[in-house]
């Protein structure tokens, strides 16, 4: 694809000892960074996917302890009825009583269960997977069958959540952004240095009537080689640091993490980012070249 | 006479020339030389000589004035189409400038390579090449381990390799004996019978009065033209380009002779 060989000694200088570490080391950081940014971004959609197929229908107690608590029944009853015949929702079911107890035990202790305590009755409803529910219409109609009913459809909270994700998502695309930005900083300040350093050269090919393009794709080639050299390198260092940065969210339990591990594609895309890190270089010593020449007469 | 512009090899009308903006090194500098014509370039250290010769190969551009390179106005040749011009010229530049990475062989072979030359074409025309200036025993050998005399021949078998329509040598017999000097001489004279045109700059005077070709006198950055025949130097002032063109014979070498 280059030219087989190089009239400009570009690999005897001291920027092609030091060039690839730079890259290399600019691939370790954006390898982490785009990691972050893809795992986020599955866990921001996975989460968003399951909470919003989920609701909470909340029936309050009865106003005054005793006789009421089959009134209370029937207003569940009449919820339950008019859930399961909306549109969208899968499966709505009441959670027995003694769940919710269990549930509050850690908190209440026993005490809860004398049956004394007035306890709201909760609802957990399915939706299908993008139901597109209007949920002021549906609290309005749970409200005239039972008093006080109120749905919680997680919105709140998960919108809350989900723009805390983003935002850390948006975070790391810039970090990401000033990385590529960094690299062809660097890339443009050694093809000069280059450029400087092989000016006696470069400038004994223009005179005897080299075309710009033919000085620009040596330095373009030794970028590109330069460049997928560091990058092999920093994506090399970034694995094992993932893997353990991986096992370590796991050991923390699935519980309060969401699901924080590579997939296959997600690895694809961390393996091609040498190869673009490369490219970038390549472009950026060849279009500094090209700049820097046509100040030349 | 009338001299037809388009065939001149290289033409220069009224050309001005200064470094930023210190004074001018070059002033109403005009002359034309015909294809095949052989002519010296003398003048004092500092009379801008070299700088002339730069305007020619095209390192430089004029402050001022016209200049034309087989027929092509430099100011109006897009950039894209230079090094077409480059190629047709061959430099032998004072201090040789030789890349001291590559071989001799490598060295001579760039101006082949550069017009992407196929690369069996390259070595069969090297190889005759640094036969020719007698080198063919160092065609490996860089030019730091290579004597100022075996520099010289490759700096010069690399500007004619490429059989050039201009050739310009700044001092090619600047550091070698006299002997030396007229053996590459002889060399330029048989380039030349061959067509191309030649101007060399040089100190020295003994060996342009003994050959015998005109003589382009440079003194404080001023131009006068000497036929080997008449002393058709030319005064100031615009009359001057005129006397050129009347004294044509002086870009002539076979009248001269």
């Amino acid at each position: 694809m280059f030219s087989r060989r190089s009239d400009i000694p570009l690999d005897r200088d001291a920027l092609s000892r030091f060039l690839p570490w730079l890259i290399a080391f600019m691939v370790y950081m954006a390898s982490l960074a785009l990691a972050g940014v893809l795992v986020l971004h599955a866990a921001a959609g996975r989460w968003d996917k399951g909470m919003s197929t989920t609701m909470t229908v909340q029936i309050p107690p009865p106003a005054e302890a005793g006789g009421a608590a089959a009134n209370q029944q029937k207003q569940v009853e009449k919820a339950l009825s008019i859930l399961r015949s909306t549109p969208g929702v899968v499966h709505a079911e009441a959670i027995e009583e003694s769940r919710i107890l269990a549930l509050l035990e850690p908190w209440l202790g026993t005490l809860a269960g004398e049956g004394d305590l007035p306890l709201p009755r909760l609802i957990d409803v399915e939706l299908v997977t993008g139901a597109d529910i209007d949920v002021k219409a549906l609290s309005l109609r749970l409200a005239a069958a039972a008093p006080g009913a109120a749905v919680d459809d997680h919105r709140l909270w998960l919108d809350r959540m989900i723009r805390l994700i983003r935002s850390v998502e948006t975070l790391a695309v810039a970090v990401l952004a000033l990385i590529v930005m960094t690299t062809a900083g660097t890339v443009v300040f050694t093809t000069r240095t280059g450029l400087a350093i092989h000016q006696e050269a470069i400038e004994v090919l223009h005179l005897i009537g080299a075309q710009d393009t033919y000085v620009a794709r040596q330095f373009a080639g030794r970028a590109l080689a330069l460049g997928l050299r560091g990058g092999v390198i920093g994506l090399g260092l970034a694995v094992p640091t993932l893997l353990a940065i991986g096992s370590l969210a796991e050991s923390l339990e699935g519980g309060l993490l969401p699901d924080f591990s590579l997939s296959m594609g997600n690895w694809a895309v961390l393996a091609a980012l040498p190869l673009v890190v490369a490219m970038i270089a390549m472009f950026t010593a060849r279009r500094t070249v090209l700049r820097n020449l046509s100040r030349m007469l | 006479m009338i001299i037809d512009a388009k065939k001149d090899v290289v033409r220069f009308d009224n050309i001005g020339l200064r470094y930023g903006l210190g004074p001018e090194v070059l002033q109403d500098v005009s002359f034309s030389l015909a294809p095949g014509s052989f002519h010296f370039l003398v003048g004092p250290s500092g009379a801008g000589k070299s700088s002339l010769l730069k305007l020619m190969y095209l390192a430089l551009k004029p402050s001022r004035g016209l200049i034309s390179l087989f027929g092509n106005d430099i100011a109006t040749t897009r950039r894209r189409d230079l090094p077409g011009l480059r190629r047709k010229i061959g430099v032998v530049f004072q201090d040789f400038r030789l890349l001291r990475h590559l071989s001799a062989f490598d060295n001579v072979a760039l101006p082949l390579r550069v017009a992407r030359t196929r690369e069996s074409d390259v070595r069969k025309n090297v190889e005759e090449m640094l036969a020719w200036v007698e080198l063919h025993n160092h065609v490996k050998a860089r030019p730091p381990t290579l004597s100022g005399g075996q520099q010289q021949r490759v700096a010069i078998a690399r500007a004619v390799i490429a059989r050039p329509k201009l050739l310009l040598a700044d001092e090619p017999t600047g550091n070698v004996d006299d002997k030396m000097a007229m053996r590459l001489i002889h060399l330029f004279e048989e380039l030349n019978k061959l067509g191309t045109t030649i101007v060399i700059a040089t100190h020295n005077e003994a060996l342009v009065e003994r050959l015998g070709h005109p003589c382009m006198r440079l003194d404080s950055g001023r131009l006068e033209i000497e036929s080997a025949l008449r002393e058709a130097t030319v005064k100031d002032g615009p009359s001057r380009f005129t006397a050129i063109a009347d004294g044509a014979g002086a870009v002539s070498p076979s009248k001269a002779v």
